[in-house]
């Protein structure tokens, strides 16, 4: 599967007078991982919410491959192929595990068939799959709302990997995990990467060192700094604004 | 999949089991109504034409119940307009049986119901047209409130309209519908709507006979409204309507389209309503705009609340349970009985969140 490149170009968003984004400029590439990090209120979340249409940009253009994202509304950006991991994981709380794996499965999303559904061999298969990917086999048949924080924020991901996106967009994934959490996580990224872009936001440096990829410094709704995490971590604008600190 | 006789709330394991008793143990004994009332009198079994006919307007009552709970407890559309869907069912079956009245009106005019040649109608106005046959005006009790759902949905939930708004904006709905029926221009009846029904399918109405089959038909209804809910509740849209319920947004960046979701089974759910208001009109007798009155509404979503919403179940045991008291206090002390329904909504809210039926539910907290 060969993705679309992801293109946001000279975007602003301006919420009541105050700028959020300020003429970002970002390329991701088909099979790239880039983190992204950068203070609080750095428009990180909100560059999320452009891309997957919760957000219209008061200026710039957001392409994916040849679509226009900024006339879509979200559902069919979603089938486009752009799954989102929210920075609060939300999870269905009522539902167990698996049926939450089992709604993000990619599959005909009309209500006629999701009435007709039947979960079929290979359904099964790679929800399975997905359930030990996710380190929560053991977790299927229990409801969503017992989960721990860590473990919504697994299972929030592995729903991402149901819907087999093209571009993954995950917003601070290891925020309130333990270390070793963290470093499961870093790797389940590394894995899913390469065959599939993504953007993860994060503040943790460690973490996104763990990754080991290309890093965007985000601050005052635009791009600071662009490279290796070394490169960025020497880079006297960012120790200034954001490391430094 | 764990066992659930519903996905709106996870139950007990043994209380599936138990609710599922309750419920076949409820249908038999209403089944079994109309044929206890043919006993003498006398026996210690005999059941009046009182309960049965009281029965069956609670059997139309439930289904109106489970159209709302498959909307609100499900789905979490909350709408204070059901009963308007109902009455429009209502009328639909009601204006089939005033055609089928025939020449045997007051004034005898072969065509015109007797309301008409009172107000000096020369001939039957356009919306009136097909009612004479049943098929049609049964298929508008259920396509008439299918449509304005539609309607009303589809303008509502485009706009990301939500929870008290749209509770709002359907309980604006049945108000201006009431007001419209009361109007004698509008041509069904004003204030005193239709009553005095001769026939319905050929067979005289008014005799015990007809009654039975009328509540036969009734309860047959309500086992397949509550067969067609179960399906899709326990289908994977049934699990889309929860989490549409619980996380709207959430579930748009999933690639579904809430919209047509939430319009779909609002669409059906005003068609159940319609349904069990086509069986309601020709069992007690009578329809008049006064069944669109937003009270109305509200008391059924009351019922469900009671029952327990998001259980199917449920919202049976508040349809019956809640009108039973209705039915026993309104017969000494009618004037209480608007304090009770209110004192009853509050204390489910404060005390019973889930219901009568939450009573069985699995105590893993929200
Ligand atoms: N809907 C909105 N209305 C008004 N202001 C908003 C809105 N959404 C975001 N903002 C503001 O835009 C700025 C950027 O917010 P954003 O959530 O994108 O930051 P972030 O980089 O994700 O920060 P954090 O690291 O805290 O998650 C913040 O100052 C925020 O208050
Ligand atoms: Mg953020």
């Amino acid at each position: 599967m060969k993705g679309a490149r992801l293109y946001l170009d000279g975007v602003s968003v301006v919420f009541d007078g105050f700028r959020a984004l300020n003429n970002l400029s970002l390329i991701v590439e088909p099979g790239e991982l880039r983190a992204i990090i950068g203070p609080n209120g750095a428009g990180k979340t909100t560059m999320m919410d452009i891309i997957t249409g919760k957000t219209r940009p008061t200026a710039g253009t957001v392409t994916f491959g040849e679509r226009d994202l900024t006339k879509l509304d979200e559902a069919t950006i979603a089938n486009l192929g752009i799954g989102r991991k929210f920075q609060k994981p939300t999870v269905f709380d009522a539902l167990t595990v698996f049926e939450n794996l089992e709604l993000a499965l990619k599959a005909p999303r009309d209500p006629w068939s999701c009435l007709r559904w039947v979960l079929g061999q290979e359904a099964r298969k790679k929800i399975e799959a997905t359930l030990e990917e996710i380190g929560l086999a053991e977790r299927a048949q229990d409801r969503a709302a017992i989960l721990s924080h860590g473990q919504r924020q697994w299972l929030e991901i592995g729903m991402l990997l149901m819907q087999e996106p093209q571009l993954l967009l995950v917003d601070e994934p290891v925020a309130g995990m333990t270390d070793q959490e963290t470093e499961h996580t870093a790797g389940l990224l590394r894995r899913i990467a390469g065959t599939r872009s993504v953007v993860v936001v994060e503040h943790d440096l460690e973490f996104v060192r763990a990754l080991g990829e290309k890093v965007t410094v985000l601050c005052e709704g635009a791009v600071l700094s662009e490279g290796s995490i070394d490169h960025v971590q020497n880079d006297p604008r960012v120790i200034e604004v954001y490391l430094g600190r | 999949m764990s066992a659930t006789i519903s996905m709106g709330q996870r139950l007990r394991p043994g209380s599936a089991t138990i609710l599922r008793g309750i419920l076949l143990a409820g249908l038999a004994i209403l089944a079994m109504l109309p044929v206890l009332n043919r006993l003498p009198p006398e026996s210690a079994l005999y059941v009046s034409d009182f309960v049965v006919s009281v029965s069956g307007k609670w059997i139309c009552y439930a289904i109106l119940a489970l159209a709302i709970d498959l909307a609100w407890g499900y789905a979490g559309i909350l709408s204070l307009g059901h009963g308007a869907f109902f009455a429009l069912g209502g009328y639909a079956i009601g204006m089939h049986l005033m055609r089928m009245i025939g020449p045997r009106g007051v004034y005898g005019h072969p065509v015109l119901p007797d309301f008409m040649v009172f107000l000096g109608y020369t001939e039957l106005p356009w919306t009136w047209w097909g009612f004479s046959s049943f098929p049609f005006a049964f298929a508008m009790a259920l396509v008439v409130p299918g449509l304005l759902a539609g309607v009303v949905g589809y303008l509502a939930f485009r706009s990301r309209i939500t929870g008290v708004y749209l509770s709002i904006i359907t309980q604006a709905m049945t108000y201006a519908l009431m007001l419209a029926f009361f109007r004698n221009d509008m041509g069904f009846g004003g204030n005193n709507g239709f009553t005095d029904f001769k026939e319905l399918l050929g067979m005289p109405l008014n005799t015990s006979g007809a009654r039975a089959l009328l509540f036969y038909a009734a309860l047959i209804a309500l086992g397949g409204a509550l067969l067609l809910c179960a399906h899709l509740t326990r289908s994977k849209l049934g699990r889309v309507l929860v989490a549409v319920r619980d996380a709207e947004s959430r579930v748009r960046f999933l690639g579904y389209d809430t919209v047509r979701v939430k319009l779909t089974v609002f669409v059906l759910s005003a068609m159940l309503a319609g349904l069990a208001g086509a069986l309601y009109t020709p069992l007690v007798g009578i329809i008049n705009p006064g069944e669109f009155s937003p009270g109305n509404s509200i008391e059924a979503v009351v019922w469900v609340a009671v029952g327990g919403r998001g259980t199917l179940v449920g919202a049976l045991v508040g349809a019956f349970s809640v009108n039973a008291i209705k039915t026993w206090l309104t017969s000494f002390a009618p004037d209480l009985w608007l304090f009770v329904l209110g004192g009853l909504f509050v204390a489910v809210t404060l005390f019973l969140p889930r219901g009568i039926v939450g009573l069985l539910h699995k105590g893993d907290g929200k």
